[in-house]
């Protein structure tokens, strides 16, 4: 099938800047890569930035005098700021290094029931209730759990409707004015929901909840201003958005990052240490104990610059027709199911689908063999396979660099498995 | 390419499975699950003094995980229980030996078909999951049966 689509993107030319995307798999198939919900490819300015501050300036970042020293600080804080500048952080000072968006929420969920705030508001106890959603990542899940066991505080969530958004007629029951946290997704990692922040945020301060949001599917496919959606903290990953593994991004409001106690001790987050006890270094770097993920900050600034050139308005609407495209293709394929919204109305490039009588495991499996790459299992989000009684889906998930003749391999490649399998 | 893993033995097992189904009386029950992928199984085991009389189960997952069980029935059902165990051994060891085992289908029967299994790593624990609940269960039925003497 030939399918011309307008782009607001020169996409050929955009894949000309990952070279990965050129490569042949065995057998030499060419590659369809349509998983980068798991991790996204890496454009060359990222991996030639990397290589070059390994090769001309590693040091140790704010502690050495020497010149590559000062010359790795700068280019480490340097990340800092074009992050800043790229999620709309009011301050720098705001924006808070870590290994992963993980971390990141677990250096949240671990401080608030540390019990060390200062004031006493931010000690989570009995009686206090943690709201989360069923369209979590295990990420957003399982830390508030872990919460929830240490301090005795009640973990809620909000239930899912059958197409696959979040079932919010209980909003004013389940957020509540005993709600300490309300933590969510912005854009599902399994069926692409597009989450209404505002309104989530608009209850959760009704009540002086503190709104904790999850972008590692978000910012690498849109344009997120922080102020403007208006979450208290904000949490993202690197490696979904061009930039390498091991650092992520937790951005929070001066007031809330003050007000949380230390997460991990060691070097670089003191002020003082004596015997007797310490005094912490002031935001970001109370949170940023040890030798951070240097090379991975300046690549992750290299990321955001490479977006920025392009703009993210045009990365998402590349992505919102793409979309488009394989959910009208998806949807003509006979025992195809989408699980989610079918429709691109609020939803991103993230498409989870069942194929009847044939196993995720196995559509994976003779995509592969195909040279189409995409996830199949639980996600990392297992109550949503739970909740629409299935175990696993498959998930096709896209980028700036998906042409629709990859969309068009996807539909060829399930159309192989059911004349495999059926 | 696709034929080296699933071989039209594999299909056949999953399509028309063997045994399907948990069957009473049993010894002992062991339920596994694969946590990465979701597949899971539950195997019972019956004996008959040393004698598999049956070994039934039930579960959801790929076809690999879901005809594995298939061949584990056919194969083990009716044997002796060290025989069993040694054609698990065997089956292990050819899912563990990344393509470089040759099986032995005496021994194997259509288990052989999985050979080519090995050469994928992530799909060897589908292929394993029913032979590690079979060999839970049969050796707790086996010393429940010893306790009972």
């Amino acid at each position: 099938m030939v399918h011309q689509m307008a782009s607001p993107l020169d996409v050929d030319r955009v894949r000309k800047d990952f070279p990965i995307l050129e490569r042949r798999l065995a057998g030499d198939r060419p590659l369809a890569y349509l998983d980068s919900a798991n991790t996204s490819q890496k454009p060359r300015p990222v991996l030639d930035t990397i290589a070059e501050h390994y090769e001309r300036h590693n040091a140790n970042v704010a502690r050495a005098v020497h010149q590559l020293g000062e010359e790795a600080t700068a280019a480490y804080e340097g990340a800092r700021d074009k992050i800043a500048a790229f999620i709309g952080a009011p301050s720098r000072d705001e924006v808070v290094f870590a290994k992963n968006a993980s971390e990141a929420l677990n250096l949240v969920a671990h401080t608030l029931a540390s019990g060390l705030a200062e004031d006493p508001w931010y000690r989570l106890g009995p009686g206090d209730e943690i709201v989360i959603t069923e369209m979590e990542h295990h990420s957003n899940i399982v830390p508030w759990q872990l919460v929830a066991q240490r301090t005795g505080a009640t973990l809620r969530w909000f239930g899912l409707t059958d197409d696959g958004r979040l079932d919010l007629s209980t909003i004013d029951d389940v957020i509540n004015a005993r709600t300490k946290v309300v933590s969510f997704v912005h854009q599902s990692n399994i069926v692409g929901t597009i989450n209404p922040v505002s309104r989530l945020v608009e209850r959760a301060h009704d009540v002086g909840a503190l709104v904790v949001v999850d972008g590692s599917q978000a910012v690498p496919h849109m344009p997120v201003d922080v102020t403007e959606a208006g979450a208290d903290l904000y949490v993202f990953t690197g490696h979904k958005m061009c930039g390498p593994t091991g650092i992520g991004v937790l951005w929070g409001r001066r007031e809330v990052l003050d007000a949380l106690p230390p997460f991990l001790g060691g070097g670089e987050m003191i002020e003082t240490v004596a015997m007797e006890g310490s005094t912490f270094a002031p935001v970001p770097h109370k949170f940023e104990a040890g030798t951070p993920p240097i090379a991975q900050a300046v690549g992750l600034g290299a990321a955001v610059d490479y977006l920025s050139g392009l703009g993210m308005d045009k990365v998402h609407e590349h992505e919102r027709n793409i979309t488009a495209y394989a959910l009208e293709r998806l949807r003509d394929v006979d025992g195809v199911t989408i699980i989610g919204p079918d429709t691109s109305t609020d939803r991103g490039g993230t498409v989870s689908f069942t194929v009847d009588r044939v196993h995720p495991h196995d559509v994976g499996q003779l995509l592969d063999e195909d040279g189409v790459a995409v996830r199949v299992g639980h996600h990392c989000a297992r109550p949503v396979c739970l909740r629409y009684g299935i175990p696993a889906t498959t998930r096709a998930s896209f980028y700036l660099y998906t042409t629709s003749a990859e969309i068009d391999a996807l539909i060829d490649g399930i159309e192989r498995v059911k004349r495999f399998f059926w | 390419m696709s034929e080296s893993l699933y071989q039209e033995i594999i299909l056949d097992h999953y399509k028309n499975p063997n045994g399907r189904g948990l069957r009473e009386p049993f010894d002992a029950e062991s339920h596994h699950t694969n946590p990465t992928c979701g597949d899971e199984i539950t195997v019972r085991v019956t004996l008959d003094g040393s004698t598999v009389a049956d070994v039934s189960y039930d579960g959801q997952g790929c076809s690999i995980s879901q005809a594995s069980a298939s061949v584990l029935h056919e194969l083990l059902t009716g044997s002796d229980v060290q025989q069993a165990f040694d054609v698990e051994a065997a089956f292990v060891e050819l899912m563990q030996g990344r393509g470089e085992v040759e099986p032995d289908e005496d021994i194997l029967g259509d288990g052989v078909a999985f050979a080519g299994v090995a050469r994928y790593p992530a799909r060897v624990k589908c292929a394993l999951l029913s032979w590690m609940a079979f060999k839970d269960a049969a050796a707790r039925a086996v010393a429940g049966g010893e306790a009972h003497r």
